[in-house]
């Protein structure tokens, strides 16, 4: 096979990337899953025409939540797997705990060597993951880049809630309260560095390096509080949103 | 009020469930006596030389937790709300036609609920003792079979001999050896049978009116899959991870954790919970002089959470590991349980110990994380 496609329907964003034997990533894609993974999965299959990258040439791998509805895939693997080795990939580093982002979960992985060892997960919950920043943006009117560039210049106040429905009446009172827009920001951010934090302790081990990857990777300011909390460089890369596609388009590889 | 009537709602019952009704109706009309009971600690002996029927009430369905709500919190095990939800919407034929229900004072949540219980159905509850390591459990929980005995004695106007008792406790150790026989099928490799098959046949003897029947249809299913696979028939592929499945009671969530393992390239080799391996290698010592200090000895030896320190518990884990060659460890726990949510610590410290990865997860009996936790477990699979 010339080339191996990793697809990534994930609960707010597709990416895909095309790899070729030498793993070199040729083609990239990001862009809204909508309401429907059947139709994102679709969209990817005519950007790969639009690439001239046949199906028949190439060995495709579906991760993310929408990984079942990719009819044209020829295996599917979880995103746990996959963001695994997409994130060791782009890293390098032997031992690494990759902290990733998502739309509607917040995933923690230990890897050896690009081998998961053991991963944590948000139950049932979407405290500290991506759409609970968005929500708390939008109730800010703010986009959710905006809100970690300002949540640097505030401070002294905490949300309390890890409950998302809770945390933004708490917000929309801290507003009422006429805290300024800065402070409530940062106590966004700030809830979201902590529930990261919580749950790196229960499975981060001596001596690894950490990552990020998903939707805020590209997002400095919130990178810069991570590292802050947790007491190491947080590594992340322009790369890392497709973490997850590119981790699949490594497992297409043994097909 | 008639005891022998149906529910009102009756009609509204899918057939499976109205057969159950219709079956408990009819032990009921041959005069017979059902107790319905939650747990592995309930002493089935007693009943069983008592002659009165016992039927497990453990509540595995999501569907009457809605109705149990308006009495419980929210934030309670799935388990008890379903359970009692089935009490107070009269949809579980057991439940309904019970004359006597029995509980043990195996949590906190539970212990609670009988109370409440006890406004709508005739509750019996065992003191079960929590400090196995004291010299007094074994005398505490024989008074408590003592008790048991006169309770039953008055309330029927019958009298347990201790002929009869022995015979029940001699009945019961063999139906334990057949459940242990079906369980420990899944030593071989690979294993001859899917756990949520084998579950099938386990849980088939909590329902039934006839337990030597009972006992005789175990022991027949381990000879036909046994046969089966010496004939070369191999349902389970060997490239299927050996997995271990160990935590708070798991007939509710039997599909999407059980169900969901063994259909992303996994087989349950061994279920540690109660349902499973946990109770079934104990025995009764028929040839001890006092038979209930005997049958006390058995219970004490069950490793749930509630006990603590649970030395059982992690002393079986150790040993079915090794027995059943475990590649990985899957502990279950239901929200809102305290006992087997904080025990994980100790499970989670032993499976480092010996080498195998562990995953836990917990969750409830709605559909609501079915995606959720399957992604858990097959990413759980592929690191293996």
């Amino acid at each position: 096979m010339k080339y191996r496609i990793g697809i990534d329907v994930g609960s707010t964003s597709t990416k895909a990337v095309v790899l070729d034997r030498d793993r070199a990533i040729l083609h990239r894609l990001l862009q809204p899953t909508g309401w429907s993974s059947v139709d994102a999965a679709e969209r990817v299959r005519t950007a790969l025409e639009e690439w001239g990258v046949p199906l028949e040439d190439s060995a495709v791998v579906a991760t993310g939540y929408g990984r079942i509805s990719v009819p044209y895939a020829d295996k599917a693997v979880t995103e746990i797997t996959c963001h695994a080795r997409g994130a060791a990939f782009l890293h390098g580093a032997p031992r690494l705990m990759i902290i990733d982002i998502g739309g509607q979960d917040t995933k923690l992985i230990c890897t050896e060597g690009g081998q998961v060892q053991d991963f944590v997960m948000n139950d049932k919950c979407s405290a500290g993951t991506g759409r609970f920043l968005e929500i708390m943006a939008n109730t800010l009117s703010l986009r959710p880049e905006e809100l970690c560039a300002l949540a640097r210049r505030g401070g002294g106040v905490s949300i309390s809630s890890m409950c998302t429905v809770f945390a933004e009446s708490e917000v929309i009172s801290l507003i009422g309260s006429g805290r300024p827009r800065e402070d409530i920001a940062f106590a966004v951010m700030d809830s979201i560095v902590k529930k990261v934090c919580s749950q790196a302790q229960q499975i981060r081990t001596q001596d690894t390096a950490v990552c990020l990857t998903g939707g805020l990777c590209g997002v400095e300011p919130f990178c810069a509080a991570l590292s802050k909390a947790l007491g190491v460089p947080v590594a992340h890369c322009d790369d890392g949103r497709y973490a997850g596609a590119i981790g699949a388009a490594l497992c297409a590889e043994s097909i | 009020m008639d005891e022998r009537r149906l529910p009102s709602i009756f009609e509204e019952f899918s057939d499976a469930r109205k057969a159950g009704f219709l079956r408990a109706k009819e032990v009921k009309d041959r005069g017979g006596k059902i107790a319905g009971t939650f747990c592995t600690f309930t002493p089935n002996e007693i009943f069983d030389a008592a002659g009165i029927y016992t039927v497990s009430l453990c509540g595995t369905s999501d569907e009457t937790v809605a109705a149990a709500e308006a009495d419980l919190p929210k934030n309670l095990c799935p388990l008890i709300k379903s359970s009692y939800g089935f009490a107070v919407s009269d949809k579980c034929p057991y439940t309904y036609f019970a004359d006597l229900i029995v509980g043990e004072t195996t949590c906190d949540g539970k212990k609670k609920m009988y109370e409440l219980l006890g406004r709508l159905k005739d509750v019996y509850v065992m003191q079960l003792p929590q400090a196995v390591d004291r010299h007094y459990a074994k005398d505490q929980w024989v008074a408590e079979l003592r008790l048991l005995i006169e309770a039953l004695e008055k309330r029927f106007g019958i009298t347990i001999t201790e002929e009869a008792l022995r015979r029940a406790c001699e009945e019961r150790n063999r139906q334990r050896q057949a459940k242990t026989a079906l369980m420990e099928l899944q030593k071989q490799t690979p294993p001859p049978a899917f756990a949520r098959d084998l579950y099938a046949v386990m849980d088939s003897s909590n329902f039934s009116f006839n337990q030597a029947a009972s006992t005789q249809a175990i022991e027949e299913a381990v000879r036909k899959i046994q046969a089966a696979y010496d004939d070369g028939e191999r349902p389970v592929p060997a490239s299927c991870k050996r997995i271990l499945v160990t935590g708070c009671p798991i007939g509710g969530v039997l599909d999407k954790t059980v169900g969901a393992i063994e259909s992303s390239g996994g087989v349950v080799v061994c279920l540690e919970n109660c349902g499973g391996i946990k109770p079934t290698r104990l025995m009764v010592d028929t040839n001890r002089p006092n038979i209930l200090e005997a049958i006390a000895e058995r219970y004490l030896g069950i490793g749930c959470a509630v006990m603590a320190p649970n030395l059982h518990r992690m002393e079986l884990l150790r040993q079915l590991t090794e027995e059943f060659q475990v590649e990985g460890i899957v502990e279950v726990v239901l929200q809102a349980c305290h006992p087997y949510s904080v025990e994980r610590y100790q499970v989670r410290e032993l499976s480092r110990k010996l080498g195998i990865p562990y995953l836990c997860v917990e969750t409830d009996f709605s559909r609501s994380d079915l995606g959720q936790l399957s992604t858990r477990l097959s990413a759980f699979l592929e690191m293996l």
